[in-house]
């Protein structure tokens, strides 16, 4: 065997594995076809949109945080999106925290500050089920890396609601999404279209709404993407050079032996 | 002047009490090697390098890791989130992993296209054998660390495999996990262990490349080096091609760290462990997919039951590598050569393949009967055709020496070697 024909070779059956195999070891998803759209953190040159991160935060906090939790993004970590100190503090300070014991051996609660995490809507995980019939609401902060599809199932999800008079017939208590694994999901239709009223001045609407919320989400569960992306370009680029001169010198030192 | 001989003196002095730099001499620089390594033979010093790399992110990693079941996942998300550059160690660490067994497995497949493990260097390749052992049993460990539901998930199907074996494997699965279920003690443990093994493993690297310094790497052609027309010394020659073949290893190896670090791991790793619920489909991480089709492809064989006979047939599917050397009946080493040996060795690449993708396939239908044929296909390789086609097989004509082999490739024969033909 030439060593082209080799290499060749092993190239096709590398391809066909990482296609093949690797997509359906991880990529498995058990719900309907999922829409690939464009989102400003996609590709080589990807980054969040910063308005879009922003307005995210907006329809977590007024819809999806009356029954989900964000256990691994504090307050502080906000200044990442663009918010300043005052701003951070003005969030934090509409929620309240159980802090203590104090001096008195007393639990006690007090307002958030930007060190705290998002405070959870509950108290605990029975808590959390038993006000949702019995389903517990996901914490969302990794979501976006817990489920295959990330941020195109978010959106889908959340897009993929049929109205009332949908034939697909579920279980009291649930409702049919074709996206969710088994098409029946605990969560209520989340997102109408005028749930918000950005402060942006954006005009809302039920696609703008879940585009910005993923996007709020994809940041909460990786916020190093963008300084990773512009890391990653610039050690490319300097491997991409090195090599170069590397298979130079190598040419070189070998001219005599073949 | 009097500087670098002042330097100079204080190895000497050195060197005659310790010669290891003497050492480091003869092995790295003076090492004479077959002057016709292709790239297949960048990937056992990639390997060396992999693992340095592994280790070195894997103590980083542990400084800020905590091994207890309630803190694990919070203590990786804590990496990823507030340790400087954290996300760059994990995800080297993470990909780094699939990195060590993309490079060790294209390493084996080269010996086995170049017959690397024949005489005299069984015992080189037994001893990398043996690392690949180990390198399975850190990768596992390590995959159970960040505690997510893979991990725990992973952790248990795959220790419940010892509960196969007969009489004592209930107690061996209830000694493995320190408790009645995967737990907190199993968590510790496999800490422990994956800090400890990778050292191990550079252990047997050292005896792996002493072995392989006694007698000298193979070559393409599988033919013995007659002298010093057929080497060059290891330093500067393989050195700048090593390094050439890093720096193309880490563009691709980077490429997935910035641009796709959680392509290869499952979704459901981010997810934190939770006993009460089972996954859909519990799959292992893709470098142990052709065995997991072969521990799955058992069905029950008279009285022993298929849970059992899968076992067998898994840990036989790389035990039986050990007795390669003798399973193989031919007397000329390189694939070049053994027209018939090269086509099945091709099969055999396609079958492990095959084993790959119906290891990630729920066992059912159509995927469960070509894991099944691909399994039976495997021993056949080994266990019949290796035996029989060295025997068979019209073997090509080898070329005199390496030197000659090289000229001819190129196509620039001297005067001399075309009359020692005519
Ligand atoms: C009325 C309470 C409620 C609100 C408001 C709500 N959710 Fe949910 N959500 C749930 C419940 C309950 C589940 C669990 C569903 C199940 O497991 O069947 C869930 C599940 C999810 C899931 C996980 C689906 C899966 O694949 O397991 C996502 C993603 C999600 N919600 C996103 C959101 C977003 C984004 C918002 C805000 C726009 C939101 N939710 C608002 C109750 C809610
Ligand atoms: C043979 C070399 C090694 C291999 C193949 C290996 C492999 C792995 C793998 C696959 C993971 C799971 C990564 C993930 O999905 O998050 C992991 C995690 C981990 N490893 Fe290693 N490892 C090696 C060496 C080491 C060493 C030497 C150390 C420590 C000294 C170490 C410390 C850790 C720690 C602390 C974790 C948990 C953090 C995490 O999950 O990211 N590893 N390892």
């Amino acid at each position: 065997m030439t060593p082209a024909r080799t290499w060749i070779i092993g190239t096709v059956l590398t391809v066909i594995v990482a296609i093949t195999n690797i997509g359906i070891a991880n990529g498995a998803s058990d719900g309907a076809h999922l829409t690939a759209q464009r989102w400003s953190f996609d590709g080589i040159f990807g980054r969040f949109d910063r308005t879009a991160v922003q307005r995210g935060l907006q329809v977590y906090l007024e819809v999806c945080a009356n029954c989900h939790s964000l256990e691994y993004v504090a307050y502080r970590n906000l200044t990442e999106i663009g918010y300043n100190e005052n701003q951070i503090k003005a969030i934090a300070g509409q929620y309240e925290v159980e802090d203590g014991p104090n001096n008195d051996g007393e639990m006690f609660t007090r307002t958030a500050q930007p060190s705290d995490y998002f405070v959870s809507p509950y108290a605990n995980a029975m808590e959390a089920a038993a006000m949702n019939n019995g389903a517990l609401p996901p914490d969302l902060s990794l979501i976006y890396k817990a489920r295959a599809g990330g941020a195109d199932y978010i959106y889908g999800l959340l897009t993929g609601y049929e109205g009332e008079e949908t034939e697909h017939s579920v279980a009291e208590g649930l409702y049919y999404n074709p996206y969710f694994p088994g098409g029946a999901i605990a969560m209520p239709k989340p997102l109408y279209g005028d749930d918000v009223e950005y402060a942006d001045g954006t005009t809302a609407s039920m696609e703008q709404e879940a585009r910005d919320v993923t996007t709020f989400l994809s940041w909460a569960a990786e916020p190093k993407l963008d300084a990773r992306k512009k890391l990653g370009l610039k050690v490319l680029l300097f491997l991409i050079v090195l090599s170069a001169l590397l298979f130079a010198s190598k040419r070189k030192v070998w001219r005599d032996i073949h | 002047m009097s500087n670098s001989s002042m330097g100079k003196k204080v190895v000497q002095w050195f060197d005659y009490r310790l010669p290891i730099f003497t050492f480091m001499h003869h092995s790295l620089v003076d090492y004479q090697t077959p002057k016709n390594l292709n790239y297949w033979w960048n990937f056992g010093s990639l390997a060396g390098i992999v693992l340095v790399i592994q280790i070195i992110t894997g103590i980083v990693l542990a400084m800020h890791y905590t091994p207890h079941v309630d803190h694990a996942f919070d203590s990786v998300e804590s990496i990823m989130r507030d340790v400087n550059y954290g996300w760059l160690i994990r995800y080297l660490h993470a990909n780094g992993g699939s990195a060590f067994f993309v490079v060790v497995y294209i390493h084996i497949f080269r010996g086995l296209y170049f017959g690397s493990y024949k005489s005299p260097r069984e015992v080189v390749w037994w001893m990398g054998l043996i690392i690949l052992l180990l390198m399975m049993a850190t990768a596992f460990m390590g995959y159970v660390l960040p505690w997510g539901q893979m991990s725990f998930w992973a952790a248990t199907v795959i220790t419940n495999i010892f509960s196969a074996i007969p009489l004592v494997g209930e107690t061996i699965t209830t000694w493995l996990w320190g408790g009645f279920a995967v737990g907190n003690p199993t968590l510790n443990r496999f800490f422990s262990l994956h800090y400890l093994l990778p050292f191990v493993v550079v252990g047997v690297v050292f005896l792996h490349l002493w072995a392989l310094h006694r007698f000298g790497s193979n070559n393409p052609t599988g033919i013995d080096t007659k002298g010093p027309k057929d080497t060059v010394p290891f330093h500067p020659y393989y050195t700048i091609k090593d390094l050439f073949g890093l720096s193309v290893f880490l563009i691709v190896l980077l490429a997935f760290v910035f641009y796709a670090p959680n392509y290869l791991g499952h979704p459901d790793n981010y997810v934190k462990a939770n006993p009460l619920v089972t996954p859909a489909h519990i799959v292992p991480e893709w470098y142990f997919l052709p065995f997991y089709a072969i521990l799955r492809a058992v069905p029950d064989i008279w009285f022993v039951e298929a849970k059992l006979a899968g076992v067998i047939a898994m840990f036989t599917s790389i035990l039986i590598l050990f007795v390669l050397p003798w399973l193989d009946s031919s007397p000329i080493r390189s694939a070049r050569y053994r027209p018939w040996y090269k086509q099945i060795f091709w099969f055999l690449v396609i079958d492990v393949i095959v084993l790959g993708i119906s290891g990630a396939k729920p066992p059912e239908g159509v995927w469960l009967i070509l894991g099944r044929v691909a399994t039976v296909y495997y021993f056949i390789h080994f266990l019949i055709l290796m035996p029989l086609i060295g025997r068979l097989e019209p073997t090509k004509p080898l070329p005199g020496s390496i030197d000659e082999s090289v000229r001819q490739e190129s196509g620039t024969q001297t005067s001399e070697t075309t009359r020692k033909h005519s």
